[in-house]
């Protein structure tokens, strides 16, 4: 005889016994208190954005993001060399940690137990737990202490190494995600590994790719110990003057881009928090406005990056 | 040679006889005999492949005729699929393999130091179990091959899409939606693609890896009615898990099973009207029949 045959011949089945209301109370305990802990995890996030938003939002104004600073004492004024060298810099670590991210990414994710894949997997775990002022030091010892001066290049340089493991992690694991039958399809018509990975693998992974630049981008421009020993921050540094000066006085592109590059130049992370040490209020308060910009430069990297991957990958399955 | 029944009629009438361990013999081609037999297109020669220690292939012999359609079959796990792999060099592609023994193709041997896999590759093309589609649209699934061998006239292009996809017996159901995602097609439709793809580079000879085996039984049908069509201009090589495939479309039939020490071995080699009605191997003979594997 079964156990059902057996409980049923006793003719006792019962869904509701007394013993069954400590189980339940269990449950509902355990449940609260996960969904009480879920909420004050929550807390600080929304603290924080509605806080930013609330303070940055009351000195928002359109001068913040056409005016370059005015010394103190006198009204208005915004911030636009920090916007625009970061931009700058934003570029710069984006040159410097693309090319060679997405090459290393198709080496380990093609060649994955050779002691140069181990290297590079390895490599970009350490890379992403190290300080981000160790990497400014980095910087520093490596540009500014040779060249003798501080430089955007500096900063994009070390910009660029906070970005590094971002682009190598997100481009290997989109890299592999590639089905093995397409680079199969591809080498059987006699195409060449390279040019399989260029023209099948490349593409097939492209939407991947773009989002982890983004999330790093959104990474690296949020930064401020890297560029305290490279970029250091210039509050005259006007990029638009720079370009049109030189373009009057017919000067080369190689002189531009050495004005450009060659100087110090201030960023929106670096700036906020330089206003806000400053001891007086009209600066504390731009602080706070730069720092409702910063969030919502950040958020919207964020944003596009995830419309980006939605967009492209509902577009592709037709 | 070829039956004048299409083969549409004899694989209806065979729906009660699927159940039956014995094969319908109707499907094996008639009236072909010795003197049908051309010229070999693939030779070879004591092959044994090795994946690191492991001794995948054991002395394997076969001369496969041109402009015929060779089937390999075999329990799962037999080697067949290595086998396939090794006429167009994809087991290059696996670390540890080595190979030993020769393959000729057109009596050139394919291993040889100084041959160029690309060429290879493109005098035999590939179609895979699964179809395979590159994430492109249907032109450009096509116009991949020979872009890679530097045809890039829109007009030449437009003519090699054309005429493969006639030749795969697609043209009619996607030339109005050549710029549409190869990903829209159904799987019958992605696997004609993917032949179409492999025509498109002019190979010689055609390796089949399963290709129905993840199709339903009508698309399976046209699958195999194009086999034939092809085999006019190609040689066919396809390996098969479907008995009354094989029977259905191949003129000679391969089989291969597994040794004591899981080597995969050739049993039987010959004209597939014998192999399915006159097996010379027991082994062989309960394979068929159903009683092994």
């Amino acid at each position: 005889m079964s156990t059902i045959q057996q409980t049923l011949a006793r003719g006792s089945i019962s869904f509701s016994r007394p013993q069954y209301w400590r189980r339940k109370f269990t449950n509902r305990l355990m449940l609260s208190i996960t969904g009480i802990m879920t909420l004050i995890a929550l807390v600080p996030l929304f603290w924080i954005i509605g806080y930013v938003i609330y303070k940055g939002g009351q000195y928002i104004s359109l001068d913040l993001f056409t005016q370059m600073p005015r010394p103190l004492g006198v009204q208005g004024g915004g911030v636009l060399h920090a916007i625009q060298g970061t931009l700058l810099l934003s570029v710069l670590a984006g040159i410097f940690s693309i090319p060679p991210g997405i090459l290393a990414a198709f080496f380990a994710a093609r060649f994955p137990n050779t002691p140069i894949g181990i290297a590079v997997r390895f490599g970009t775990d350490v890379m992403s737990g190290v300080p981000s002022i160790v990497v400014g030091m980095f910087a520093y010892a490596l540009i500014v202490k040779v060249q003798g001066h501080f430089s955007a290049l500096a900063g994009g340089f070390a910009l660029a190494l906070i970005m590094l493991p971002t682009v190598i992690r997100t481009t290997e694991e989109m890299i592999k995600l590639v089905p093995q039958s397409l680079r199969e399809a591809s080498l059987a018509l006699g195409a060449a590994e390279w040019k399989t990975s260029i023209s099948v693998i490349l593409p097939a992974a492209a939407n991947g790719i773009v989002t982890g630049i983004i999330l790093g981008l959104a990474r690296a421009s949020g930064e401020t110990a890297p560029l305290l020993f490279t970029a250091l921050g210039n509050e005259r540094f006007d990029a638009v003057a720079i370009v049109t000066n030189g373009i009057n006085a017919k000067q080369s592109l190689w002189v531009i881009l050495q004005r450009l590059l060659g100087q110090p130049v201030d960023s929106l992370p670096l700036t906020l928090w330089k206003y806000a040490q400053q001891p007086f209020p009209e600066r504390i308060n731009q602080s706070w406005a730069v720092a409702f910009v910063l969030m919502l430069l950040i958020l919207t990297l964020n944003i596009v990056a995830r419309l980006w991957v939605h967009f492209r990958s509902t577009k592709i399955r037709g | 040679m070829i039956t004048k029944e299409p083969l549409t009629n004899m694989i209806t009438e065979d729906k009660t006889s699927t159940h039956s361990p014995r094969i319908n013999l109707k499907f094996v081609r008639e009236g072909m005999g010795e003197e049908d037999i051309q010229k070999t297109m693939v030779k070879v020669d004591n092959l044994s492949v090795y994946y690191g220690k492991f001794r995948a292939l054991t002395d394997i012999n076969i001369e496969v005729k041109a402009k015929k359609i060779t089937a390999l079959i075999g329990p799962s796990g037999c080697g067949k699929s290595t086998l396939l792999r090794c006429f167009n060099r994809m087991n290059d592609l696996i670390q540890n393999v080595k190979i030993e023994g020769k393959i000729t193709v057109d009596d050139l041997d394919i291993y040889a130091p100084d041959v160029d896999v690309v060429e290879v590759r493109r005098k035999i093309g590939m179609v895979f179990q699964r179809p395979n589609p590159f994430p492109k649209s249907i032109y450009d699934n096509v116009a991949f091959g020979p872009r890679l061998y530097g045809v890039n006239k829109r007009s030449k292009l437009d003519e090699i899409v054309q005429q493969s996809l006639m030749q795969a017996a697609l043209w009619d159901e996607v030339k109005d939606k050549l710029k549409q995602s190869a990903y829209a097609l159904s799987g019958g439709q992605q696997q004609r693609l993917c032949i179409a793809r492999a025509l498109a580079v002019e190979p010689e000879i055609i390796l089949m890896d399963e290709p129905a085996s993840a199709l339903d039984p009508i698309a399976t049908l046209k699958i195999e009615e194009l086999m034939r069509e092809l085999a006019v201009h190609y040689t066919i090589i396809v390996v098969t898990h479907n008995m009354q495939q094989a029977a259905r479309v191949s003129d000679f039939t391969a089989f291969l099973t597994m040794n004591p020490d899981r080597s995969g071995m050739m049993v039987e080699y010959g004209l597939t009207s014998q192999i399915f009605t006159n097996p010379r191997d027991k082994r062989t003979e309960d394979y068929i029949t159903g009683r092994f594997g």
